[in-house]
């Protein structure tokens, strides 16, 4: 592949470059950071005593974990550990079995609760209209009463519906304060309050230039709606504009300039890698969660990965909750390392704790890092 | 994963691309493109039917009746394609709204049922109630895994016209609901019979509205949103797009589609019934859009003409040439017959060799030969997060 | 890419071992009120009708449960059994009527059942083959557009050979004998068709569970690349679902045949659907509840019936389709898995 050579001879300048664009990056965020931000030397993530179980296998037991903001944290552990379970539990994409997941203050993942209910609710507005109507004595009147009751009736379950897929937040503390009903996040959810991540093995839309990536990444941000698509207003053209401006900004900040208009799948490997790192910043996350960043990287790509990972918390203060086999990326970056093995909690604390506890090194059978 | 660094490095060199420049203003002057293409061709195809061999078939007016069914089916495909194509969901029961679509206008305007309201507000009437239909039907489904959808859908289908057949208070059953009325311009009420020419037209600017705003949506933010479900649902979720409410805004704007075509058929045909609607209109618009490329809405809009005119032409002039030239064995094989059996065979063997369609667009092209990608096969994984 | 649930896979083909309470003691609880309401005459009608259902679910979960693909053919497989049946029965064997002789009566329905059988099984072994196989690691979209594809060819396939118009197919088993039972009349015929499906379907779950092909499959449908690396031949594995799932189908086939008297090119369309509601109401992949599900398919179309509503029995399976999915995406017998994304 083209890799190592290639992208190493361009790395230098592009990253003395990419200093200025993460500046100005800064000052997006800070204009657009949400309100509810976390007070000063509060947690910005917390797992609180989160298990899965699959079946009879528990995947995960009884996991805490806080992330304090522009922190970095590791979750390392043999294969099987239950570290990628743990993980798409915080990024709301399995539910627990229990336990909870708070992000900046907000409870996002739980154990659903009651959610039979909902379907009921669906329906309930427009049995309501039915049944008043009937007793009004709608049934003996003329043709286009009734005609009028049906719409009303269809109108109210289609408004019902589409509130319980758009599920605004005032419609799901509506139903957790009143009726106990409870969802989990979804993964878009999470994204919405500032959870952006990575996969294990690379997602792309591996048909869709490096460009389209990074803009669907900020979906969120863009604010165009249908009736913008339908008469291709101004206002959709500018944002589009501005978009894309920035998506490149976002690609050059990883190291991959001039490479907006290649297919993702025709990137080298570790420009895959990089490609999903900057989808995953297009929303401007607050936390990352980067699932083996580093994965199937020669030593060369692993330092710059590493490099990038640490200036993107420096830069854009972002936190960072990482999963890595690799030692030496996890010794150098993190704060604080959690050690997992068959689903539970090990050891944790700073990489210097963890590297001396003797569990942990008897959990990686003497593999441990000298 | 480390199978992946051992690939031959294809790519750098992007394939220089034919008429570039064409091709770029195409895609810049997109509306324009559009109106000014629909316009060459709605003119062209009345000069083309009074040269030879096809004036032999028929008169002009005839073959201009044909055309206007035809735009139906491509307003049908268009619509289609928007959920199949672009967001890669299974409607199996397209007919269903294009019923509903029907039975609004009939409703509306019959002496059945003593209204008579006029044509053109009732275009956008009859897409609302198919696109109010398509939520109905979509927000419970679409939450679930993608393949219920179809499921879904086909029996959406099949219940649709059993309802118009069976609430004969309403509908009059089987005999269906006549007599529905023409549009009406000012004064001047569209002719049903004899000059066909106020339907074709309307029906070609239709069709070029169907498709710049079509274009219009592909080339959005939540076109991109579509193209990114159709390629990795979980991905897609994982980056802020809310799947659910997209896909439903993809099903609900198909199903608006043939809402719309609804509307235009039932004053067309003046006639609404049941079996307008069954499973073989919905089995064709999805061979039309499978044949014609799924995604590329220029493509599924051609391939559909094509496919309804061999389907209405051809298929009738081969029976009567071997009848007149009385062939021992063809002469008695009716064609017509074999119609679905060839389209089920044509749909089998697209996907198998040529998935993409007779017009592919060349993003759909790239994602349907996957399987010589061992990068993209690995990334096929369901979670990419399957418990270690 | 839609499988956004796969690691929650709905206990997949699991066994009675697994089963729990409460999904039968619901499937009892419905069985009773539906007998209370329509009486045994009819009861004993629905139980027919559910068996067929059952049959061709379980074709529909074991397919899904494997490769998860909604095998639309797979309704038209059972529509073409009906026919082999009745071919192999008329023209073959030349029987046209009601056989008397209990010796060539047992000989004929056999015959009947294991060509159609093994002939079904062979035609869904080369749908998957042809049709399937080469598209497993395509988009999602591909095998489900192939899929309705191939059930069209079928149809139509069908429609050709036999003509639009039902045809009539041989009754063997005299549809009014009768045998009292409990101070009740109850034909053979339904007594048959009752016990041979039940014996079918015991037949598959012992299959499923104690034969190394059955195990095979089981592992298959948990974990496709596990099974391959433990040595499972993944196509061998699948063929032989195909097989099993078909033949099964074809039972059903023959079985509609004798109990219907006539049959059509489009029956499988809606038995398909039918089978598939049934299917997803049991819980999707598993195979108790696909068979629970067609007996509960059945109970609710005899209901329709006898309420006056013949005409809607087919909209009340649809609206069953939409409650479970709703309620209840992963059926009686799956695991709840929450909705997600």
């Amino acid at each position: 592949m083209s890799g190592p050579a290639g992208t190493s001879d361009g790395a230098g300048p592009e990253i003395v470059e990419a200093e200025i664009v993460v500046a100005e990056a800064v000052v997006v965020r800070e204009a657009t950071a949400p309100e509810a931000g976390p007070a000063q030397g509060e947690a910005l993530l917390r797992a609180r005593s989160v298990t899965k179980r699959f079946g009879g296998l528990v995947a995960v037991r009884d996991v805490n974990l806080d992330i304090p903001p522009r922190a970095i944290v590791s979750i390392i552990g043999p294969n099987g550990a239950g570290k990628t379970t743990f993980f798409n539990v915080v990024a709301g994409i399995l539910d627990p079995t229990s336990g909870s997941v708070e992000f900046a203050g907000r409870t996002m993942v739980a154990r659903p609760r009651r959610t039979w209910l909902e379907p009921i609710l669906w329906m309930l507005p427009a049995v309501l209209v039915l049944v008043v109507a009937f007793l009004l004595g709608v049934q003996s009147r003329t043709e286009a009463e009734v005609l009028v009751t049906a719409a009303v009736a269809l109108g109210t379950l289609v408004f019902t519906l589409l509130l319980a897929i758009v599920r605004p937040s005032w419609y799901q503390t509506l139903l957790a304060r009143y009726l106990g009903v409870l969802r989990s996040a979804r993964p878009n959810d999470m994204v919405a309050a500032g959870i952006g991540r990575t996969f294990q093995n690379i997602r792309l839309f591996q048909n869709m230039t490096a460009l389209e990536n990074v803009l669907v990444g900020m979906h969120l941000k863009l604010r165009s709606n249908l009736i913008d698509h339908l008469l291709s207003t101004r206002r959709q053209r500018q944002e589009e504009d501005v978009a894309a401006r920035r998506a490149s900004e976002l690609l050059r900040l990883v190291g991959l300039r001039g490479r907006e208009n290649e297919v993702a799948r025709n990137l080298p490997y570790g420009d895959q890698r990089r490609l999903e790192l900057a989808r995953a910043l297009g929303n401007d996350p607050a936390l990352l969660l980067l699932d083996e960043p580093t994965a199937g990287m020669n030593p060369a790509e692993t330092a710059q990965m590493t490099q990038l990972i640490g200036r993107l918390r420096r830069d854009l203060g972002v936190s960072v909750l990482l999963i890595e086999h690799d030692m030496r990326v996890v010794m150098g970056i993190s704060d604080h390392i959690l050690v997992m093995d068959h689903g539970e909690r090990i050891s944790e604390g700073t990489p210097d704790h963890v590297r001396r506890d003797p569990k942990v090194i008897e959990a990686y059978l003497g593999a441990a890092p000298t | 994963m480390t199978t992946v660094q051992d690939l031959p490095n294809r790519q750098i060199t992007p394939r220089p691309v034919r008429f570039a420049r064409a091709r770029e203003f195409l895609r810049t002057h997109r509306s324009l493109s559009v109106i000014v293409g629909m316009a060459l061709f709605a003119a062209a195809l009345p000069v083309i039917v009074l040269l030879p061999p096809f004036s032999g078939f028929s008169g002009q007016a005839v073959w201009l009746d044909g055309f206007t069914i035809a735009g139906i089916y491509v307003l049908l495909a268009l619509g289609l394609n928007i959920v199949v194509g672009l967001s890669g969901l299974l409607d199996l029961g397209y007919a269903a709204f294009f019923a509903i679509g029907s039975y609004t206008f009939a409703f509306a305007a019959a002496p059945f049922t003593h209204n008579d309201f006029p044509f053109w507000p009732m275009l956008l009437v009859g897409a609302v109630m198919a696109a109010v239909f398509g939520v109905l039907l979509g927000a419970p489904t679409l939450r679930l895994r993608g393949d219920y959808l179809a499921i879904v859908t086909l029996g959406f289908g099949e219940i649709v016209p059993i309802v118009f057949l069976n609430a004969s208070k309403y509908t009059d059953g089987p005999n269906g609901i006549g007599g529905i009325s023409p549009p009406k311009v000012l004064d001047y009420i569209f002719p049903t019979t004899g000059n066909p020419w106020p339907y074709y037209l309307v029906m070609a600017g239709l069709i070029a509205f169907s498709m710049i705003l079509i274009y219009r949506l592909e080339e959005s933010r939540l076109g991109r949103a579509w193209m990114a479900i159709r390629e990795d649902e979980l991905a897609a979720a994982s980056n802020g797009v809310n799947t659910v409410t997209t896909k439903l805004l993809a099903f609900a704007l198909g199903a608006s589609t043939a809402g719309l075509a609804g509307v235009f058929s039932a004053s067309k045909l003046t006639l609404v019934s049941p079996n307008l609607f069954r499973f073989d209109v919905s089995f064709t618009v999805l061979a039309m859009v499978v044949l014609g490329g799924m995604g590329n809405t220029w493509g599924v809009a051609v391939g559909a003409f094509v496919i309804f005119m061999i389907q209405n032409v051809v298929l009738k002039q081969l029976n009567l040439f071997f009848d007149s030239v009385q062939v021992p064995i063809l002469s008695d094989i009716n064609f017509i017959q074999y119609q679905f059996l060839l389209y089920g065979i044509a749909l089998v063997a697209m996907m198998l060799l040529r998935p993409e369609g007779l017009f592919p667009s060349r993003r759909r092209r790239r994602e349907l030969h996957t399987e010589e990608d061992p990068s993209f096969a690995e990334s096929g994984d369901p979670l990419g997060a399957a418990p270690e | 890419m839609t499988a956004l649930t796969p690691e929650v896979r709905p206990s997949v083909l699991s066994s009675v071992r697994h089963a729990r309470i409460g999904p039968w003691l619901f499937v009892a609880a419905v069985a009773a009120v539906v007998f209370a309401f329509i009486g045994p005459a009819q009861f004993m009608n629905a139980l027919t009708l559910g068996a067929i259902y059952a049959l061709v679910a379980l074709g529909y979960t074991m397919v899904y449960g494997i490769i998860e693909l909604i095998n639309f053919a797979h309704g038209d497989v059972f529509m073409v059994g009906a026919f082999t049946s009745m071919f192999v029965l008329t023209n073959a064997l030349g029987q046209k009527s009601p056989e008397h002789d209990i010796v060539r009566l047992i000989f004929l329905i056999v015959a009947a059942m294991l060509i159609t059988m093994v002939v079904m099984g062979v035609l869904g072994v080369l749908i998957e083959r042809f049709a399937y196989r080469p598209l497993r690691n395509a988009p999602r979209l591909a095998p489900l557009i192939t899929a309705i594809g191939v059930s069209y060819i079928l149809q139509n396939a069908i429609q050709i050979l036999f003509g639009p118009s039902p045809v009539t197919s041989p009754q063997l088993i005299e549809p009014t004998a009768r045998v009292n039972i409990m101070g009740q009349e109850v034909s053979w015929l339904r007594i048959f068709i009752i016990l041979s499906s039940i014996g079918l379907m015991i037949a598959l779950q012992v299959f499923v569970n104690r034969t190394k092909l059955g195990r095979a499959m089981r592992s298959t449908a948990q974990d496709r690349e596990a099974a391959q690396l433990m040595g499972v031949d993944i196509n061998r594995t699948i063929a032989a679902t195909f097989f099993i799932g078909s033949a099964l189908a074809g039972a059903a086939g023959v079985i509609n045949g004798l109990y219907f008297g006539n049959i059509q090119f489009d029956l499988g369309f809606q038995a398909g659907l039918k089978a598939f509601t049934a299917a997803v109401l049991g819980g999707i992949g598993n195979i108790t509840g696909a068979a629970l599900g067609g007996f509960i398919i059945g109970f609710v179309e005899v209901m329709a019936g006898s309420f006056g509503f013949f005409v809607w029995a087919q909209a009340f399976v649809f609206a069953v389709l939409i409650i479970t999915l709703v309620f209840r995406p992963a059926g009686l017998f799956g695991q709840q898995i929450g909705e997600r994304a």
